[in-house]
């Protein structure tokens, strides 16, 4: 088999902090970038004695994330002890979830641009996040060991070896970071450790004679915290798998050198051998005897699973099918739940789908990036929004001046309907009052209407802005423009 | 009469009625202690001062007419594996905490606490509660009050030294496989395992988390209920905490069980037990026979040579990842020269920790290792179910199972500590308890001719701790083995 012909096979640990208040066994809160070993006590120092006590709220986190990604909640899920020294680990084990976890057989549907793919989860655990080391540079003979992120609630996302690109690898781990924010779990932010990502890369060399596929050997590439490093090193790995493979048909095989872990320079663009398959540890893994299992209500699944909202990709489908939004609208309106829920109050209210998303990408959407906020922090809700477009809608007011109601609603916080009636904004749908203004634009612009009445289309426009004008703006256009003709043609 | 040859429940009342002081009665404990403890070693750590201060506290709530808690002005002692942030050290008697100070108390030292009682020290241990002499302590061995040539017992061998000589009422110790019922019977004390989960674990320096429980030492039935009514109850600091309801042990306590139905198992009366020791517990369930009681013939086929090799592979198997932390890194002891980070571990626990630790940290490596798991710890573990399937079936039929607590009376110091397979028998009797994690307790019932004390252990099912301590009680009120003291403790009243 040639080597261009070698498909690869590439499952996929993602690890994610989730978003609680304290850590997963202790009340000491989850904070970054504070003073080293401020947020520790007693029991995340892993000092004689202590106990660890369940986060509630991080088991909901974590089922509600296996939830969405379809994944079985068992009956019966327990907590282990993974056993391994390093100093940032005060009690040389983490507590983790071994052979029973609480979210398996799941899956994510993405898209690349090779079309739909549907990776499969493997499993879904819950497990207490370790310290931080820093090594003295150049010559000291000591590290500096900071907990105050030991034991923060960390959710592992095993993957299917589903995924056979460096795309499918990335576009997989922004769908789950998507997916995660989406649906509040965790906020992801992948400069500040929270979110780690560990391909497992291999090459599918074919069948031996039995008919059972053979593989090179597995590499895991450590702590990836970029999409952009996920892409790049799966595209590292496969090619690196491909020249070994070319060079050592024979020897290049799982089979005979089985899994080893790598690291990434990312300035370099390399991977990098860490510990082969001989210096694999041994976690002595075993249940750990100070927390009770996890046995969930099935009532309390069913209604989390009732609970959980509908996700970023079925959405952006069903916006374009529901409320025949363009595929890019769409997309740009479900990528944070919050903008969904937004746009979609707005396009009930106003029973008008088309014109809120215009709103939306128009107005909306603009303020947020020129302002750098999230929708929650916009001095407008959502029904404030669909006042307005009510508003435009019924005749009160034009589009233009609904767009500087719209700046005057963010700069007052008032009510659209208020900042109207204040100002006088309201357009005259008053016909004989409209006639009387395009009466006397007639008779002073005598010469425009003979022009238009000889053929140039044109003067009609000059003639509408004109009784605009003269209606300071307020006249209904529709209105203005329906005398015109009337008068005009006849 | 001397202080310290009254019962907790007797201070606390005089205490209370203002016709003893606090602080006379923590005067008359710590004269005991410096005149005794010389001799029997049952302390590692004493804090007069702090003692003095918190007995004067109370004597002043109580001048000032407060309420004050259950244990009010009672002196107290600790086993030194239970954190106390009063600036006392927690030694878990081994080197690898040397200068370590918990910052916190346990959940059991907090109660003691709140109740008014005065800790007047922290006693002497096996190393992380790992042993059956209390020789194992990196700070030398505890002597048993009856005869200072033998061992107390252990692990709780301070604690059941220190109540036995009459230092202190009460004390509080850790029980794991035995640890509080058999140093109470070679010290001749009432000494009680609750239920797995009655009392929190928090602060309680782990040594096998799925058996360890804390419970008290006392002389009599009364005072080891009263210490329990103030340490048990739920906490949430310790998962494994059940939220049961905790009954007025105390006011219950003179009520006989009748009828009463007693299971002997066959199991509790074979090869290796002492002739001496069965004479004198058979002479015990006589008793109960003459106050009514049906004694009943039961098996329990799991529970004693296979309790035992289950026991150690449990408990090693749980000691070996509790005490992975005890690395050199964060506190404690830190070797002083070595190479590197890995260099740094092995020599901190190698010369941390004594040869009996070590020998179970390794059993422990051993069963959990990948290969061994499945024919070790978890065969243990299905092994464990048919134990507390044997004690579910028993407790079917009978109210209440009772034997010898110990095989033999206090050995001499030195006798097993070359034969670890003997030492780990002494809790032949004793383990399945914890496996099954049922309540038992061992109460005095006798003496060998030697003068050495005997234990009756009684065990009754989850959570039924008041029941335990009425059927104990019965028996108590029938004899007057709680009366006797020690020569050297009589020597000083």
């Amino acid at each position: 088999m040639s080597a261009a012909d070698l498909v690869p096979t590439i499952g996929i640990e993602v690890h994610l902090h989730l978003k609680t208040r304290t850590k997963l066994f202790c009340g000491c809160t989850v904070e970054y970038d504070v003073r080293p070993n401020s947020r520790v006590c007693p029991v995340c120092l892993g000092m004689p004695g202590v106990l660890p006590v369940m986060n509630a709220r991080a088991v909901e986190l974590a089922v509600r994330m296996a939830l969405a990604l379809h994944c079985t909640i068992p009956d019966f899920a327990k907590w282990d002890r993974k056993h391994y020294y390093y100093p940032d680990l005060p009690k040389n084990y983490q507590i983790s979830e071994y052979d029973q976890p609480l979210g398996v057989k799941g899956y994510l549907d993405i898209e690349t641009s090779k079309g739909p793919r549907r990776i499969g989860i493997t499993r879904v655990h819950l497990e207490e996040d370790a310290g931080k080391l820093m090594h003295a540079e150049g010559g000291g003979n000591f590290s500096i060991v900071d907990l105050n992120r030991t034991g923060t609630p960390l959710l592992e996302i095993v993957s299917e070896p589903d995924v056979h690109s460096a795309e499918e690898a990335r576009v997989y781990t922004e769908a789950l970071r998507q997916l995660a924010v989406y649906l509040g779990v965790g906020d992801c932010n992948m400069q500040l450790g929270q979110m780690r990502c560990e391909p497992n890369i291999s090459l599918r060399l074919g069948d031996d004679a039995q008919g059972e596929p053979r593989y090179t050997p597995i590499s895991e590439i450590k702590n990836l915290n970029s999409f952009r490093s996920v892409e790049r090193a799966v595209t590292f790995e496969i090619a690196r798998h491909r020249e070994e493979y070319e060079a050592d048909p024979a020897g290049y095989t799982l089979e005979k050198q089985g899994k080893s872990t790598r690291g990434w320079r990312d300035d370099e663009g390399i991977s990098f051998l860490q510990r082969s398959k001989e210096e694999a540890h041994d976690y002595r893994y075993f249940p750990e005897p100070d927390l009770v299992p996890f046995v969930p209500d099935r009532r309390w699944v069913d209604e989390m699973r009732a609970s959980v909202p509908e996700l970023p990709e079925k959405r952006r489908r069903r916006f374009v099918t529901e409320y025949g939004l363009p595929e890019y609208d769409a997309g740009v309106l479900t990528a944070e739940r919050t903008v969904a829920d937004f746009y979609e109050a707005a396009a009930v209210a106003t029973k008008d789908a088309k014109a809120a998303s215009n709103w939306m990408m128009q107005d909306v959407m603009r303020v947020l990036n020129e302002r750098k906020i999230g929708i929650a922090d916009l001095p407008l809700k959502a029904e404030g929004l669909a006042e307005l477009i009510t508003l435009v809608k019924q005749g009160t007011i034009n589009r233009n001046t609904g767009a500087e109601v719209f700046n005057k609603m963010l700069a007052t916080g008032k009510a659209a309907g208020e900042i109207v009636k204040e100002e006088g904004l309201a357009q005259t749908s008053d016909s004989s009052a409209i006639e009387e203004i395009v009466n006397q634009v007639l008779a002073a612009n005598a010469r425009i209407a003979e022009d238009y009445k000889g053929g140039k289309k044109a003067a009609f426009g000059r003639l509408m802005g004109e009784s605009m004008k003269a209606s300071g703006g307020k006249a209904n256009p529709q209105v203005v423009k329906a005398i015109l003709a009337r008068k005009l043609g006849g | 009469m001397a202080v310290t040859d009254l019962t907790a429940c007797e201070i606390r009342n005089a205490i209370q009625e203002r016709r003893l002081s606090a602080a006379e009665a923590a005067e008359g404990c710590l004269a005991a202690m410096a005149r005794l403890d010389p001799k029997i070693r049952a302390f590692l750590s004493t804090d007069p001062d702090r003692a003095r201060r918190r007995a004067a506290a109370i004597d002043r709530r109580l001048a000032a007419g407060e309420t004050v808690g259950l244990l009010a002005g009672v002196p107290v002692a600790v086993k030194d594996n239970m954190c106390t942030a009063d600036g006392q050290p927690t030694t878990c008697a081994s080197r690898i905490l040397a200068g370590w100070r918990a910052p916190y108390d346990a959940h059991v030292v907090e109660r003691l606490t709140a109740e008014g009682a005065v800790i007047l020290g922290k006693t002497n241990l096996d190393e992380f509660a790992m042993g059956s002499s209390t020789e194992n302590s990196a700070y030398g061995a505890t002597r048993n009050p009856w005869d200072l040539q033998r061992v107390p017992g252990g692990s709780s061998g301070g604690s059941a030294a220190a109540v036995a000589s009459r230092m202190v009422p009460i004390a509080v110790g850790s029980d794991t496989g035995g640890s509080i019922r058999q140093p109470a019977a070679l010290c001749g004390v009432v000494g009680m395992k609750p239920t797995y989960g009655r009392v929190s674990r928090y602060g309680l320096v782990a040594f096998a988390s799925s058996l360890d429980q804390i419970g008290p030492f006392g002389r009599t039935v009364a005072d080891a209920a009263l210490v329990l009514q103030a340490i048990a109850g739920h906490d949430g600091r310790d998962s494994t905490s059940v939220p049961e309801p905790v009954p007025d042990y105390l006011a219950s306590l003179e009520a006989p069980v009748q009828p009463l139905r007693i299971g002997v198992p066959r199991e509790f009366f074979g090869k290796g037990l002492d002739a001496e020791v069965e004479k004198v517990v058979r002479e015990a369930l006589a008793v109960y026979e003459r106050l009514g009681a049906a004694l009943i013939p039961i098996e329990l086929p799991h529970s004693t040579d296979y309790a035992i090799a289950t026991y150690y592979i449990v408990a090693t198997s749980e000691a070996s990842s509790n005490l992975a932390r005890y690395d050199g890194v964060h506190y404690g002891y830190r070797s002083a020269d070595h190479a590197d980070m890995i260099d740094m571990y092995m020599r901190t626990r190698a010369q941390g920790f004594g040869d009996e630790v070590k020998r179970r940290i390794m059993l422990g490596t051993y069963a959990l290792s990948s290969g061994y798991y499945d024919a070790y710890y978890k065969k243990a573990l299905a092994v464990r179910r048919l134990i507390r399937r044997d004690f579910e079936q028993a407790f079917r039929k009978v109210d209440c199972i009772m034997g010898p607590t110990s095989p033999t009376p206090a050995f001499r110091l030195g006798e097993r500590t070359a034969d670890p397979l003997a030492m780990y028998l002494s809790d032949v009797y004793t383990v399945s308890c914890n496996l099954a994690a049922i309540a038992g307790i061992s109460l005095p019932c006798g003496f060998t001719a030697a003068g050495l004390p005997v234990g009756l252990q009684i065990l009754t099912d989850v959570f039924t701790e008041d029941r335990l301590l009425r059927i104990a009680r019965m028996y108590e009120r029938e004899t007057d083995w709680a009366q006797r003291a020690p020569r050297i403790a009589e020597a000083t009243a």
